[in-house]
């Protein structure tokens, strides 16, 4: 079921184009690497996916409906975003923060019920930060604050996730548990992510489809289809060693 | 799961600093006459100090606070700032050019007021056309051009300062500090402080994302075009209403709503009420202090809230492990 839809974008940032005609389908139970080179415009893509940016030409489909003229919290119900970086705020805690991500849930005059203090509480468990829950976000490292932004995302409970960096300032161990946990969440009916990455063998680990941007061009399909020493080569300007067998490979630059 | 906070006592506050305001001053009415001047009709001395005099003052002093500590609690959000203050965007420059001009020219007080709030909507609306002219704002553009617009009022403020004469300039200088001795307007006060909150109530859920940044609340679902203005809108209207009425009083619109941050308010469905409880009690308290601690001569409210809140603000602070 496709859910998310791309008709015949064209970004351009500066006047300068990123990407044109490109066509987009997202269904359930994908979970989408955007990869590419810095400025590639994986940024500008996703947040035009997520509908927090208008593209110059070509329209946004969410569940069929242009994204344009769908309410914003109609929106925030069905999809969710991650951030590449967060803006240092006024002081909150982190329950308050990660609270945040229930907003679309509640009425205009409705206060936090039980309910989403428990979907805050089972997120901010999932990324182990049970004990930091009245702690103020900035006494927080740089890879806690990361994690108490997954946990609000996670809380929001959108069956669509857009994430740029989600690994950003985590250590490793947290990287494979975020990636895992938002790439088993795309196996519930109906939900389906996207993740700007920069780490290619994480990216084949967890994502299924792929989508290249390299040079104003671009290239889509299944990720373990579509990625070879060469065509990285192309995107990075580096050469590239496969190592591994089919279905099991790592790249390395060379 | 919602805590009481400070809502409560902020809630007995109030009346207790209207209290402390009507039983003090030069003329001494003990509790029994406050009572009598209070409940009955018979217009004897103390009735007419308590009721005409003291009581309006108290009340003019509470819209004030009120509006001045909401209103730095709206720009702090909005330009994301703990620096922001009511005063921050020219909002007064405007308006102390106007009042200043008008004592110049010998004008009488109720004009004095409504030329105040004039030359607030002026240089309101210099801003907001300045930040506006290349599409929308970022927050720092609005920060800066009204930063600058305010820092071209300081100068008209010292030119019109200078070439006053002697006898103008006590005057100038006690509503360029603050003082409430001008009052005149609170029912207007009143009537913007009621459609501030009301207005800015149901944007504080909204408010709250906005904390995390402006995408991030758009993520979430927030109007932050619509929020941005309006909340633009609000705190400059606010501000202006407390200008025209008591001059430009210092600091209240600053350390009310970091105060409240560091007893814990950082929710703005707190923030919002409690700030105009607590600014109102603080001005009110203030006030009273600064018709009498030296008798009969009456200082200007705004150094009494300096130092009041200096004090205060900075023991907190050193005693909080955050910001």
């Amino acid at each position: 079921m496709t859910r998310l839809e791309a008709r015949g974008i064209r970004l351009e940032i500066g006047g300068k184009p990123l990407c044109t005609g490109l066509d987009l389908a997202l269904n359930a139970g994908e979970t989408w690497a955007i990869l590419g080179a810095n400025g590639s415009g994986k940024t500008t893509l996703l947040h035009t996916l997520s509908g927090l940016r208008m593209p110059s030409e070509g329209r946004i489909y969410l569940d069929g409906s242009d994204i344009r003229l769908l309410q914003p919290r109609a929106v925030a119900l069905r999809r969710g975003v991650l951030l590449q970086e967060s803006e240092p705020g006024l002081a909150a805690d982190v329950m308050q923060t990660v609270l945040t991500g229930r907003h679309p849930h509640l009425t205009p005059w409705g206060w936090e019920g039980s309910e989403d203090y428990r979907m805050a509480s089972a997120a901010l468990a999932a990324m182990d930060l049970e004990e930091f829950a009245g702690r103020a976000l900035p006494t927080l490292s740089g890879g806690e604050r990361r994690r108490v932004e997954i946990a609000a995302l996670i809380a929001q409970d959108a069956p669509i996730c857009l994430l740029d960096e989600p690994t950003n300032h985590l250590d490793l161990h947290y990287q494979i548990k975020v990636l895992a946990l938002v790439a088993g969440r795309s196996k519930l009916p109906g939900h389906l992510n996207v993740m700007v990455l920069h780490d290619i063998n994480l990216a084949l680990r967890f994502c299924t489809h792929g989508l290249l941007l390299a040079n104003g061009d671009h290239r889509q399909g299944r990720l373990d289809a579509i990625l070879d020493a060469q065509v990285l080569e192309m995107i990075y300007h580096c050469p590239f060693r496969e190592m591994g067998t089919a279905g099991d490979r790592i790249f390395l630059p060379a | 799961m919602r805590r009481p906070g400070v809502t409560p006592f902020l809630v007995a506050l109030a009346p207790a600093s209207l209290l402390f305001a009507i039983s003090t001053g030069s003329v001494h009415v003990g509790w029994i006459g406050l009572w009598h001047a209070l409940s009955s009709k018979t217009p004897t001395l103390d009735a007419t100090i308590v009721r005409k005099l003291r009581l309006p003052r108290a009340a003019a002093a509470f819209a004030v606070g009120a509006l001045l500590s909401l209103s730095g609690a709206l720009l702090q959000v909005l330009l994301r700032n703990p620096l922001a203050d009511p005063y921050v965007l020219g909002i007064s420059g405007g308006a102390a050019v106007a009042a200043l001009g008008s004592m110049l020219l010998g004008l009488g007080s109720a004009w004095l007021g409504l030329n105040a709030f004039i030359g607030s909507l002026v240089s309101m609306a210099i801003v907001f056309g300045l930040s506006h002219m290349r599409g929308p704002w970022t927050q720092t553009r609005l920060l800066l051009t009204g930063v600058v617009v305010a820092a071209g009022w300081g100068a008209a403020i010292t030119f019109l300062l200078a070439i006053s004469p002697g006898s103008d300039v006590q005057g100038m200088l006690f509503w360029l500090i603050g003082d409430l001795s001008y009052a005149s307007h609170t029912g207007w006060a009143y009537a913007a402080l009621f459609t501030g909150l009301l207005l800015s109530l149901p944007l504080a859920r909204s408010l709250n994302l906005y904390t995390r940044g402006e995408l991030v609340a758009t993520a979430l679902g927030a109007r932050v075009g619509l929020i941005r203005t309006a909340v633009y809108v609000l705190a400059s209207l606010m501000t202006a209403s407390a200008v025209m009425e008591a001059g430009t009083v210092g600091f209240v619109g600053l350390i009310i709503p970091h105060l409240l941050r560091l007893l814990g308010d950082s929710d703005y469905r707190r923030l919002i009420p409690d700030s105009a409880l607590l600014g109102g009690s603080f001005l009110v308290i203030c006030d009273t202090l600064a018709r009498s601690v030296i008798a009969p001569l009456q200082l200007p409210v705004g150094v009494i809230t300096a130092l009041l809140g200096v004090p205060v603000f900075l023991v907190l602070l050193a005693r909080a492990r955050f910001p």
